[in-house]
């Protein structure tokens, strides 16, 4: 399982990447494992919609169950990700990368403080994996 | 084999967590004279008695094979080939049930694949469910559809007033508790034009019917487009037998339609069971209600059928699922399956076309009656408004004199409309009932 270094996490198994103020979220390497095969993804917030921290942006729907996906840190999005529509198994076979669901300008960079960093995220995964 | 879980010590146990003795105390607010009440009934009767009064009871009722029917308004009397219950009366077809065990299902699941198949060609959609209660149901399901499509932001939903009445009914009935606007239908005389004029931002869907609940026929491509034009969507509510001969609304741009299912192969039957028409384009089906059976191979590359979907509304989206009807007429989506593979492209519009020619003759000699007018303008179907002289309560008892089952008397529903009378003619009127119904008419207006 990957946890990338310079990723935020959140305890709701969301990542965030941050470029300037430009911040890029999508679903753990542990959250798609746990999911198995995900089916669907939907973005459910528009672009131009702003959403607090904390707030459903959008949803995550494997064979097994359906997750809703958390805003890391308050933002306005600016891009979806709209080759989830047909290729949702990218959240699988490449959750940090091809599998990313929004992007969004950061409003609030005091945020950022409360994601965990990678340590702490593992620690969460691991606390609750065993 | 007993089916009561619970045994004596269980029910002991249970009885002391409430605090009470005995199972009788339980019933001690009912007062005693309800508890054994002498039911007064007559003494025992044979099975060959009582069939025959029973017999005797059946026959006092009116039924459509003894008297000449044209009362419609949302359920017709159409030929139903025999074939079609020679198949509903198999017993491997006797389950409502889900059928969930794609190994055990394979017919089911067929069948319900074939019934899809037809009606999204008959529509003209993508994508068709494997059916809902009734047209009506269906209807209130494109609501909630579109309400999510739009996730709540959108709170109109318009309603034309020619849309069936009780669907309408249906639908503000299911709306309850959301805060919704549902407009449009406030008076009969509405137009597409008028209907597109109220669709803005705020609309979530407009849903217009196609024949109308008057039996006309409009070419909805303009309201269509108006409709998308403020991001909307459109659902268009069907007769299917209908589209044997008309255009689908596929050619409208629906995203939605729905509608009665009954006038494929499904009897009157006091009102139901029947069926509810549910399809739509592919972008929707994640949304779309119902159960879905889709086509795909299995391990060894054999074709097979599968729910596809749609128990995951109960099973994976649980609390966030858009809708959680599920349930549906299978075994009357089977019937329409059977009726449609019978009649083929062909015969259905060989069917469409009769109610159509039937209906026409119909209407045109009661316009040529002295007190009676033909009150559609333009196209219509199989059903027709004649504006009658006397109340359609008064006519319709008269007629019976006849062995004439009278037409739905519109002033029920729309206030209007008093002295308005909906005829429905289908291919089992003979031409003698129609001449039988133009000179009753003519008669009752003079008595």
């Amino acid at each position: 399982m990957e946890f990338p270094e310079e990723l935020k996490y959140t305890e709701n198994d969301e990542w965030l990447r941050v470029e300037g103020d430009v911040g890029t979220a999508g679903i753990s390497d542990f959250a798609q494992d746990q999911l198995s095969d995900v089916v669907y993804v939907e973005v459910t917030a528009a672009i131009g919609d702003t959403v607090a921290k904390g707030e459903v942006f959008g949803l995550v729907e494997s064979v097994k169950a359906a997750a809703d996906v958390y805003m890391p840190a308050t933002g306005v999005i600016t891009e979806i990700n709209e080759a989830l529509v047909d290729t949702p198994e990218l959240v699988n076979s490449d959750p940090y990368g091809g599998a990313w669901m929004v992007k969004f300008e950061l409003t609030d960079a005091s945020e950022l403080d409360s994601l965990l960093n990678v340590e702490a995220y593992k620690q969460s995964v691991e606390e609750r994996s065993s | 084999m007993t089916y009561i879980p619970h045994t004596p010590a269980n029910r002991q146990k249970m009885l002391e967590a409430i605090g009470v003795e005995r199972m009788e105390d339980l019933y001690e607010g009912i007062p005693e004279r309800f508890k054994f009440p002498d039911l007064d009934l007559p003494s025992r009767v044979s099975e060959i008695e009582i069939a025959q009064e029973l017999q005797a009871y059946s026959e006092a009722n009116l039924d459509t094979k003894h008297i000449a029917c044209f009362l419609g308004a949302g359920a017709y009397n159409h030929f139903i080939p025999s074939v079609v219950d020679h198949v509903l009366r198999r017993n491997e077809f006797y389950t409502a049930y889900t059928p969930y065990q794609p190994e055990v299902s394979q017919g089911t699941l067929q069948a319900i694949y074939e019934y899809q198949s037809m009606i999204a060609n008959l529509t003209g959609m993508d994508v068709s469910n494997a059916s809902h209660y009734d047209g009506a149901t269906a209807l209130a399901e494109a609501v909630i559809l579109a309400l999510n499509q739009y996730r709540l932001k959108r709170k109109k939903v318009i309603l034309s007033p020619k849309i069936h009445p009780q669907f309408r009914e249906v639908v503000r009935t299911y709306m309850q508790g959301v805060d919704l606007e549902i407009v449009g239908d406030e008076t009969c005389d509405v137009d597409a034009q008028t209907l597109a004029d109220l669709a803005d931002e705020e609309t979530a869907l407009v849903a217009v019917q196609y024949p109308d609940f008057f039996g006309s026929i409009e070419d909805f491509s303009a309201l269509g487009e108006a409709v998308h034009a403020v991001g909307a969507m459109f659902c268009v509510v069907v007769n299917p037998l209908a589209l044997g001969l008309l255009k689908p609304p596929s050619e409208f741009d629906a995203d939605i339609v729905v509608g009665e299912g009954q006038t494929l192969g499904v009897p009157l039957a006091y009102g139901g069971p029947y069926l509810g028409i549910f399809a739509t384009r592919d972008k929707y089906v994640r949304k779309m209600a119902g159960r879905l059976v889709g086509e795909t191979v299995d391990s060894r590359g054999q074709r097979g059928y599968v729910l596809t979907l749609t128990p995951r509304e109960q099973h994976i989206r649980r609390d966030r699922a858009t809708s959680n009807i599920c349930t549906n007429q299978g075994l009357i989506a089977l019937a329409s399956a059977v009726y449609l593979s019978q009649m083929g492209k062909s015969g259905l519009r060989k069917v469409a076309e009769l109610c159509y020619h039937k209906a026409h003759y119909a209407a045109e000699e009661i316009d040529k009656l002295e007190d009676y007018s033909l009150w559609n303008q333009g196209l219509f179907f199989n059903e027709f408004v004649v504006a009658c002289p006397q109340p359609i309560v008064e006519i319709n008892e008269l007629l019976l004199d006849y062995d004439i089952l009278g037409g739905y008397d519109l002033g029920q529903c729309y206030q209007e409309l008093q002295n308005h009378m909906l005829i429905a003619v289908t291919e089992l009127n003979s031409k003698d009932d129609i001449d039988l119904l133009v000179s009753a008419l003519s008669e009752v207006s003079h008595e």
